[in-house]
């Protein structure tokens, strides 16, 4: 079937199988490798995207049932040649070996930025914590990294929160 | 200096081995064994062929022609026996992924199942002796009367330490893309740990000259080992790609991953050490029981370490195999290093509270003048300087010795040491230095980097060995068509690859154009020392008491290991093999399904690795350490030390805080809770 959808700010329409998930048609037919599939089931966080500005694991998204929204996909975290301010702190403070699981890191925490209310880790349910290195380490968990680099995206954040 | 390819790797530019954009790509899915031991009786292709998309099936029916030598675990198809739940007997090439897909569930298999042994048992009858144990080490080794030392021994230790099945799980799954040009070269995009390395498996499983075969690999998310030898979908693109006549793809499952990309050995160990009444190791005996395949031996070095740490007049170490009818076990971060060392230091943290003796100062007072086993000399050794600024810095000092006494609410606190160790080797590499038009430099290496940040140290070694600015050093990697080099692994990757860099920028200046070199003679002419790398690490523990919880809250590693060729990097390599250290103490485990054969867990929600909550106060510092019998920059690797040690320093936190002594890794909580507090 053909669905349309905004990605990074530009509407595309395509012919999908609806069994493929949003990953896969990124992926697979609009060329958008930036989202990573790690898992394929949700686990791993790797391939993390923005759905009309909130993070989301796209492969648990069936392409046709993100028909019309905003997808933004680590490609479209930066204004052209200027790194978004993640990015930036990421490669400032070394919070990456492989490179596998940035993207969805990177996504993942640029939803995270928009995200206010407490968490588990929140002692006191009636304030806003504020994203304390607790809350990051929390609301950054959904977001595997296997080279151990969670200190460095800790401190990446914390710079950019800060 | 950051890493060079920060920004392709932030902004979803860096291509991993799937993510080539290839015209008319077409996709594999494998069908896999779904009994343990047996034969294909018969695999019908006919469902899957008759549904839309699919171009071919491949399997044992029809048989590709592979060499007579090819590993077991890449002989796709050649055979109808099955050696393990799991393993690929047949595959489905379609024009997507999910077509592919579909046509893989479609595929009938008919079985002759017989009966199958997974377990690893230490009285198993099928125990044997390999003749050596990986990569060359002698299987067994006697020095002195060790029944003797034990005999006199003032304090004694006799326990046995298991540790689970556990897997690599780099976040990229294994991928590989493949096409035959027109001149019936191979073209392949493979996740490996080597360009070179990879080339030279494939092309021989395939009965190719080596020239007839490229494999690029630019970019790889990560392979602790996994990578390190070439895995079935290289095997399976190629093969796939030849039946279809046009490009395929492959990328493995995390699912699939757990049965076919290896993973580490479960081990038992028992460990017989005593000591004198001033603590000195009167002998040493650690024995090591483990398995490997009924199609591959594999034989895990894990009582290597046993040889290299402590004076002791008496030391006997083994290595004991059962062939089961699993997967080959394989390389994964330390493989020996890592396993051996969580017993031998939680064993030695035994003989500490059992003599009575701290446990920094027991290792202390047990340090050698020279390698115990082989009597060589260091060419440095300061695992002395480790444990002290450790102790120094982590407050070593202030420590009651007294466990299970700290109590902060529902949380005992404990701390707890373990030394480390790996061998600083290297391996013969090739590499090529050229002044370019404009004045910089192009430096050529058939080296990888698998988030090591390869490309940035060997830019800095060449930099410096040029009197350059980095920024005027230009390194590509990553590729077969480039002058050989070995794999990234076993630590040798910086030291094997950066030799041979120098040499070649060296010949360059003295050319002034270009400069080739090929460390083989460099490297066998090496004087005969011990040549390892020391670290010690210092955890902290809290421990529930309610729901036997154990949280890490600091880690301390200190290192020495050689020249640290770029500090921010090396920082990076240590914390992250601490934080697999941690995973491995706390939540590292793969069960095996005894009743159907294969693995229970297959997934990243039953195999728990650290995640970001885990992991709190880390930290890596290393000491200055001089050693010119290395290699030229003074290096010892840094990728694998991390790792090690770091499990036992929590469970020997984990006693520390609570009084209990768990000897079966991971320290659940089930298990914290079989004590009462």
């Amino acid at each position: 079937m053909d669905i349309t959808l905004q990605v990074n700010g530009v509407p595309r329409t395509v012919h999908v199988d609806p069994r493929t998930s949003l990953l896969d048609l990124l992926r697979e037919r609009l060329g958008l490798v930036g989202a990573k599939k790690g898992c394929d089931h949700g686990q791993c966080g790797a391939c993390t995207v923005l759905i009309d500005g909130r993070r989301a694991n796209a492969c648990l998204a069936l392409a046709v049932a993100v028909e019309g929204r905003e997808i933004t996909t680590v490609e479209g975290l930066a204004n052209g040649d200027e790194l978004h301010p993640l990015q930036a702190a990421f490669i400032e403070h070394d919070a990456f070996q492989c490179g596998y699981c940035t993207p969805g890191q990177l996504c993942s925490a640029a939803g995270m930025l928009g995200e206010p209310g407490p968490s588990a880790v929140t002692e006191d349910l009636a304030t806003d914590p504020g994203l304390t290195p607790e809350e990051i380490r929390e609301r950054m968990s959904g977001n595997l990294c296997r080279c151990g680099a969670y200190v460095n995206i800790v401190s990446a954040i914390r710079e950019v929160t800060s | 200096m950051n890493r060079i390819e920060g920004r392709v790797k932030v902004t979803g530019l860096a291509t991993y081995a799937a993510e080539y954009p290839v015209e008319g790509v077409t996709y594999a899915y494998p069908v896999q064994s779904r009994i343990a031991k047996g034969r294909v009786k018969h695999v019908d292709a006919a469902p899957a062929l008759e549904l839309p998309g699919v171009l071919a099936v491949l399997s044992c029916e029809d048989p590709p022609s592979l060499a007579e030598d090819a590993d077991p675990e890449l002989a796709l198809f050649r055979s109808r026996d099955i050696a393990y739940r799991g393993q690929i007997i047949a595959a489905v090439v379609a024009d997507t992924y999910d077509n592919a897909r579909a046509g893989a569930d479609a595929v009938r298999v008919d079985y002759d199942p017989d009966d199958h042994d997974v377990t690893l048992r230490m009285d198993h009858p099928g125990l044997y002796k390999p003749d050596v144990v990986n990569p060359d080490y002698p299987t067994d080794t006697e020095l002195g009367d060790v029944e003797a030392g034990l005999a006199e021994a003032a304090t004694t230790v006799d326990v046995v330490y298991e540790t689970p099945v556990m897997h690599n799980n780099p976040m990229e799954p294994h991928a590989a893309l493949a096409y035959w040009d027109e001149d019936g070269r191979l073209m392949l995009y493979d996740t490996a740990q080597g360009s070179s390395t990879s080339r030279d498996m494939v092309a021989h499983t395939l009965g190719l000259p080596k020239d007839q075969v490229r494999v690029v690999a630019r970019h790889v998310g990560g392979g602790f080992g996994s990578k390190g030898t070439t895995r079935p979908q290289a095997v399976l693109a190629a093969l796939a790609a030849k039946a279809v006549g046009r490009p395929v793809k492959i990328a493995l499952t995390r699912q699939q991953m757990f049965d076919v990309t290896g993973y580490r050995t479960p081990t038992i160990q028992r460990l017989r050490l005593g000591a004198d009444g001033e603590g000195r190791l009167t002998a040493l005996e650690h024995v090591a029981y483990e398995q490997t395949s009924t199609i591959a031996e594999f034989a895990e070095q894990t009582a290597t370490p046993a040889r290299v740490m402590y004076a002791t007049p008496a030391l006997r170490t083994r290595h004991r195999l059962v062939r089961l009818d699993v997967g080959t076990p394989s390389w994964m971060r330390a493989p020996g290093e890592c396993p051996g060392m969580y017993a031998l230091e939680s064993a030695m943290d035994e003989l500490a509270y059992a003599a009575g003796i701290d446990p920094v100062e027991l290792r202390l007072r047990n340090e050698p003048e020279t390698e115990p086993y082989s009597g060589l000399p260091f060419s440095s050794r300061d695992l002395a300087g480790c444990l002290r600024e450790g102790a120094r810095r982590f407050g070593w000092e202030q420590r009651d010795p007294a466990p299970g006494v700290r109590r902060e609410g529902e949380w005992l606190i404990g701390t707890g040491v373990a030394s480390s160790t790996y061998p600083a080797r290297r391996r013969p590499s090739k590499a090529l230095a050229k002044v370019l038009d404009d004045g910089d430099v192009l430096v050529q290496v058939g080296a990888a980097d698998i988030g090591t940040g390869a490309r940035t140290a060997l830019t800095r070694i060449a930099a410096a060995t040029l009197n350059v600015a980095p920024e005027r050093v230009h390194v590509e990697l990553g590729d077969s068509d480039l002058p050989d080099g070995p794999v990234a692994g076993g630590s040798m990757g910086t030291a094997s690859w950066g030799s041979a860099v120098v040499r070649a920028c060296e010949e360059m200046v003295k050319d002034g154009k270009e400069g080739r070199a090929d460390t083989t003679d460099e490297v066998a002419k090496e004087a005969e020392l011990a040549r390892h790398a020391f670290g010690a690490q210092f955890a902290e523990v809290r421990v529930s008491m309610v729901t036997g919880e154990v949280r890490v809250s600091r880690l301390l590693g200190v290192f020495a290991a050689g020249n640290i060729v770029d500090p921010e990097l090396a920082r990076s390599q240590f914390i992250g093999g601490m934080t697999m250290g941690l995973g491995m103490a706390l939540m590292e485990e793969t069960l095996t399904d005894e009743e159907f054969g294969g693995f229970l867990h297959r997934d990243l929600a039953q195999y728990h690795v650290p995640v970001c909550a885990d992991i709190r106060d880390v930290q890596a510092v290393w000491l200055d350490e001089q050693d010119d019998a290395l290699n030229p920059m003074g290096s010892k690797g840094i990728g694998e030390i991390g790792i090690v040690g770091t499990a036992a320093a929590v469970g020997n936190a984990v006693f520390h805080a609570t009084g209990h002594r768990v000897r079966e890794l991971p320290i659940t909580p089930a298990k914290v809770m079989r004590h009462t507090f």
